[in-house]
Order: structure tokens, then sequence, then C-alpha cells
């Protein structure tokens, strides 16, 4: 067990998976000379060469599409995006090819594809380039979409995502990447669909995602000061949703939480709490709670954009809230 | 500017109170200290203070509603001063989860004061189905729904402490503590208009901690006793003369017949004894139907002696006797053997001094008569001889206290002694 960065610890995943599998290769913008806008790709030019490691134009719907095409043809290609702003331009390849081709070949091509890249917003990035996706990907039947939070589960769900043989979307955070762990060596595998519970507790469970883990934690932290026993259950995968360990915790601690990086109308919270009201209702004590990036394009004033992000503090406002202490 | 009046904590458990009466009229002067009103706590009728000098301007909470602890009673100003709109009433329950800030947090104001029986005497026009029913939606969490529903708690009852009063978790977990202690209506203590056959009271938190404690110590049905004895000395020349009156009409009086309307006269004096114990409720009956213990030869049966109270003395006997006569023949049909709101055994023909009787289910209480024999009483300084008879209560604990099954054979004994205070 080494302690690396996130960054690393998808460094690893991508090594070792290339060099596992000779059908894997990575492509996108400034992923070989450069070694990654954010340094994911060090190293990887020199040790599988430029056939395996493809720089490619600034032109996300092309290299988008130049993968799909070798998926097609038995590769296993990784698809890096510098952020998933820019990906906004290759969503043609990844819904309307990516994520349909197993269904409208009648099961004769898969694609096993992995679309990656940091997501949601860094700091003072203004509002083209400060957005989580999540909603959009997750929403696509066809594709699997996770969000890593440690850098054990970058590694673990990067490895799953190569191996899978449909388009897995990677989303990880700018924010992220210097985020130090424990991370296991070698073969380890977190499987897609599958939440954990980061730190138990028996009050208020607080669901969360990729960087909201780590409010989830402080506001914990805050609550745990207050009495307050707070269970954080990191979500992981986003599609498959990991139904049996949302409920199997509301229906222990009887209340929740909702936390994410993305805007509140048709989140990945609004479709967490519409399982928890159906499956859980009976074990609800109070009507679940969102915390989400305010409802407006993401503002480029420090000030304002701190104001806009979800905090420990409103985190923990609203686990009081369905414990009615305020 | 005017000054808003609160409704205070009164008491340190207090958490709504029912504002019982504005000793202050809109227009009045008042003065730092003067009372404004009567407010009705979870424990007592306690007095609202003015915290400002000035003139009364306002009245936001009519007579005999219940609002929250916090919530604007009344404004206080100079005279001609405006003040902004209703005030307390505004914080309404149900704000979607988005808007529901701290502020939804409070209690909205309580619909308590629906669920106050009508007032027995100040019903010309009576409307006693919605006297009974309870109009108050319960709001209470899924949870707390199926906390209540497992445990058998009424969560009517309960006295929620989520946003808009919700009934949640800690509300039905924690027990009394939390529950609706003091707001919960007494029965009117005397039958109200005749026509209505009964009224139910939902059973109080203490009361439900009574019946649950004593029924665990004692049974399912926990009895205590009362005993006094009574001097017939006046209700044994009653009957004489009456009897003589009657002379060979036949029919004669007896004193189970005088005992029997002695009773039902109480009864209507004491509705808290003239009662079924319901497991969540007290039914108070506004008839009084008196059963009586007949012994029969491989047992032992109550015929019903129905609106007793308001029957003859011949009607009771004739009807006792012909009840009596039947009940041993085994002809009795069921209706005239069940429904009865009190019972009565006399086992004074026998010579029985003095017993208890077991409560005859779901009544709450019985009469247990004992030999009418003459006794040496003290009279100034001579002892005379009175006929006397000692009556023991048997209480069901859950409906009646001791103080209250007190009262009505204080009531009983009174009539006895003195048989023209039946009249009254």
């Amino acid at each position: 067990m080494a302690t690396l960065t996130y960054r690393d610890a998808l460094n690893q995943a991508l090594r070792e998976e290339m060099q596992r599998d000779e059908n894997v290769f990575l492509m996108g913008e400034e992923v070989g000379v450069y070694q990654g806008a954010y340094k994911v790709s060090r190293g990887l030019l020199e040790e599988f060469g430029p056939k395996r490691v493809v720089d490619t134009p600034i032109a996300e719907l092309g290299f988008a599409g130049i993968g799909v095409g070798a998926a097609m043809g038995g590769l296993r290609p990784v698809i890096e995006f510098m952020t998933w702003n820019f990906a906004v331009l290759a969503m043609d390849q990844i819904v309307n090819s990516a994520a349909k081709m197993l269904y409208m070949s009648g099961g004769q091509i898969n694609m096993p594809i992995v679309f990656r890249g940091p997501n949601g917003a860094a700091l003072q990035l203004g509002s083209q380039h400060s957005q989580a996706w999540e909603s959009w990907m997750a929403h696509i039947p066809g594709l699997k979409v996770v969000s890593p939070a440690t850098p054990a589960d970058a590694k673990g769900l990067l490895k799953s995502a190569i191996r899978d043989n449909n388009p897995v979307i990677v989303l990880e955070g700018e924010m992220l990447y210097n985020l130090k762990g424990e991370v296991p060596d070698g073969e380890h595998i977190v499987p897609i669909g599958k939440a954990e519970v980061k730190r138990e507790g028996s009050d208020v469970t607080l669901i969360c995602h990729s960087k909201t883990l780590a409010v989830a934690m402080k506001a914990a932290e805050q609550l745990a000061e207050q009495d307050v026993k707070a269970e954080v259950l990191d979500l992981r995968s986003l599609r498959p949703l990991d139904e049996h360990a949302i409920l199997e915790s509301v229906r222990k601690t009887n209340r929740a939480v909702v936390v994410e990086e993305g805007w509140p109308h048709a989140g990945i919270g609004a479709q967490v709490v519409d399982l928890i009201q159906r499956d859980a209702f009976d074990d609800l004590d109070a009507p679940v709670q969102r915390v989400n990036q305010a409802d407006v394009p993401m503002p480029y004033n420090k000030h304002l954009e701190r104001a806009a992000k979800a905090s420990p503090e409103k985190v923990a406002q609203a686990a009081r809230r369905v414990l009615y202490l305020e | 500017m005017a000054t808003k009046v609160h409704m205070e904590a009164l008491s340190p458990t207090m958490e709504e109170g029912r504002l019982v009466k504005w000793t202050k009229k809109e227009g009045d002067a008042v003065k730092s200290g003067e009372t404004l009103a009567e407010v009705e706590t979870d424990k007592a009728v306690m007095e609202l203070v003015a915290r400002a000098d000035g003139q009364l301007l306002k009245v936001v909470v009519p007579e005999g509603t219940t609002v929250p602890v916090g919530n604007v009673v009344a404004w206080i100003g100079k005279a001609g001063e405006k003040v902004d709109g209703a005030g307390s009433g505004s914080q309404t329950a149900g704000t979607g989860s988005q808007e529901s800030g701290a502020g939804a947090a409070k209690p909205a104001p309580a619909a308590a004061p629906a669920r106050a029986p009508a007032p027995a005497a100040a019903a010309p026009t009576p409307a006693p189905v919605a006297a009974q029913a309870d109009p108050t939606r319960v709001k209470a969490s899924p949870l707390a729904r199926r906390i209540a529903k497992e445990s058998g708690v009424d969560l009517k009852l309960v006295q929620g402490s989520g946003p808009g009063g919700r009934v949640v978790k800690r509300d039905v977990e924690g027990g009394a503590a939390q529950t609706r202690v003091g707001s919960t209506p007494a029965p009117s203590s005397r039958l109200p208009t005749p026509g209505v056959p009964y009224e139910d009271v939902p059973l109080t938190q203490i009361r439900r901690t009574i019946a649950k404690r004593l029924a665990a110590s004692l049974g399912p049905v926990p009895h205590f006793f009362l005993t006094t004895e009574i001097d017939m000395e006046r209700a044994a020349e009653a009957r004489e003369a009456l009897n003589k009156q009657l002379g060979e009409e036949g029919g004669k009086i007896s004193f189970n017949d005088i005992i029997i309307k002695a009773v039902a006269l109480a009864l209507v004096q004491h509705r808290a004894c003239n009662a079924w114990f319901q497991d969540d409720h007290i039914r108070y009956w506004n008839e009084v139907h008196i059963g009586m213990a007949v012994a029969i030869d491989d047992g032992l049966i109550t015929p019903v002696i129905r609106n007793a109270d308001v029957k003859s003395l011949r009607q009771i006997g004739g009807e006792a006797r012909e009840l009596a006569g039947r009940a041993r023949n085994r002809r009795l049909k069921p209706e005239e053997y069940t429904g009865s709101t009190f019972s009565i055994s006399n086992l004074g023909m026998f010579d029985i001094e003095h017993f208890t009787a077991v409560i005859n289910p779901p009544e709450a209480g019985i009469i247990a008569v004992g030999s009418i024999t003459p006794q040496a009483v003290p009279d100034g300084d001579r002892i005379v001889s009175r006929r006397r008879m000692r009556v023991t209560m048997s209480c069901d604990h859950r409906v009646i206290d001791g103080a209250t099954g007190a009262k009505f054979l204080q009531t009983l004994k009174q009539m006895l002694e003195n048989p023209l205070a039946m009249l009254l």
C-alpha cells in the first residue's frame, strides 16, 4: 500500500492496464509529449510509444469519433478530455454513437471505450469552464458513469472502466488531482455500481460523490461536535446507482442529505431522492434535503464562487434541518 | 413603534398556550406588569402580563385559541398607532422543501381547540357528531407513523416537534415526555344534552400511562376500593312511608330500588364514573344504565335498568324484580344484560356487612352493597341505634382516580342519608 496522489493513482491504473492489454491506448489533447494537461499521463508516451499514447488536435468531436471507431474495431481506447467542459463538443459521439452502439447493432458490437477527464468547477475558471455534467451523462441509457473521490477509488474505478465492454464515463476533478491517499498496489479493482460508506454514523446519511465527499466529511466532523453522528455514503458510481447501499443507510439513519456539485434542477440528487422517497418512505423521519451548486452559471468572482458552491456549513445545516435541530 | 405581545412560556415545559380570556380589551390603557390575559398552560391557568406601557392596540389571538410559545398574540402602542398585519398567524405549514428554511421550523399555530368537546351547556342546537369528530389532520413523518402504529401510540395525542407541528421519530420514541399532557379536554362533569348516547374522549397521556402501569401491576383491570358507611335511617323511614302509601297496590319499594336510583342520580352528577375504558379512549356515557348483579344457579348475571336516573322508584322496582325473575329463569335477552354503564352488587340480603365487587368490564366502577344493620352511633353525648349500611366502590384506576371516586361516593351518601336530596 503506497500513498499516492489521485493523479498518480490514475496514472498507475493507466499504466497497469496498458501493460496488461495491448489493445488499451490513450488519446487526447496534450496526453503525449506534454504528458497530460494535468500530468495524468506522465511517462506513458515514453513507455508505450506514440501508437498507444496519441496526441490529437483540438477537435473533441473528431477524436471521440476515432475512439468509437477504434472500439468497434476491437481496441480499448481511453479518451481524455482536457476537461468535461470541452467534452460538450463531443456529445454526439458519446451519446449517439458510443452509448447506442451495442443496442442498435442488436448486441453485435461492443463499445469498450473510456471517456475521462476533470469535471466540475476548480477555482475561478468562469462559467463555461466550471460545470459538473454528471446528470447529463447519467441520464443516458448505454453509458456507465463513475466519479471517484479518493486516489484508491480513482485507480480501482479506472481499471474497472477500462476492462468494461461498455462505454464508461470517468469524472475526475482538477481539485482532486493533488489529493493524497493510500492506494493498494497492483490489482486493485473497485467494481462499478458499488457505493461505499466512508464514515459510519447513525443519525443522518450524507450522500455524496466526487469532490463533495470532502465537503460531506467536513460537515460530518462539524456535526460530530454537536453530537450528531453523520454517516457519509460515497456513491462512487452514478450509473448504475448503488440503490441497495443508499436504502440500507437511510433505513438505518432515517434521514438523508444529498450533496452534489451540479445544479439542483434534474440533478443526481433528484434521482437519489426519488429512490429514497419511493423505497424507504416508511423509514423517513424528514423530507430529504439537497445541497447543490447555486442554480446560476458559476460566478468568476472568488467570493461569489465560494458562495455558490456546496460547503460543509450548508451540508451541516441541511443535516440539522432533517434532524429537526433548526 | 408598537410592541408585540408574545405568547410567553409560563411554565418550564410549556410549548403552547390556550388564550382563555382577555382581561384587557382593544383600546384599553395598559401598564407594564398589568395582566392582559389568562393563559392555560400545560399545568395551570396563568396570567400573561404587559411588557410595555400604552394602549392595547390590537388583539391578534381570540379567546379559546391555542398558539405556540413565541407567537404574537397582541400589540401594545400609542393610541392611534398602526400595527402591521395580523401578526402571528402568518407562519403556515407545508412549505416546499427548497424553501423550508429556518423559518419553517417554527410550529404553526396548533389547531388544538378544535379537539375540545362542545361545552355541555352552551349548545342550544346540539351538533353531537361534530363534537366527537377530530378534524385535525395529524402531520407525522412516515417513520413516526410506523413507530406509532407498531407501538400503539395514538398520533392525535402526540405533540409534534417538527415544522408545522409534524410528529417526528423523537416525539413517539420519547413516550410521555413529549406528548400533550395538559391539553386534552376533561369530560364535562355533568350529563349534557339528551339525545347523545355517549361522548368518546381520547385517552390522555397520563391516563394512558396510568392504564399501562396499573394494569401491569394488578391485572387487566386495575381495581382500587373505596368504602363508606351510610346512615340509612331516613331512607328506611322514607321507604316505610312510601310503602305504606302504596298499601295494597303492590310493587313495594325495596332498599335495592332506592340504592339503584341514588346511584343513578349520583352518576348524573359524576359523569367521570359513568364511563367505559376502551383501550385507546374512555367513553363517558351521557346516559345511565345500571347493571344489577343477580345471582343465578351457576353464576351471576347483570340485567340492566336503562336510564335509571329518570325512572321512578316504582318503575325501577318493577323492572328490577321482573328482570331478576327472568334472569333466574334464564329468559333474559342479550340486550337486557349488556350495555350497562355502571353496576351494583348487593349482598345485603345475605347479611354480608362489607365486601368488594369485581368490576364488570368495560365499566369503570361497581358498588358493592352490604347489609343494613343497627349500629351504635354517638349522637351528642348519647349513643343511639341507627340503621347503617356499608358500601364499597371498586374503581378502574385507568378511568377513575381516588378523589374522583370519593366525590361520587360522597354524593351517593348524601342522597341516601337525605333522600330528599334526590329531588334536587
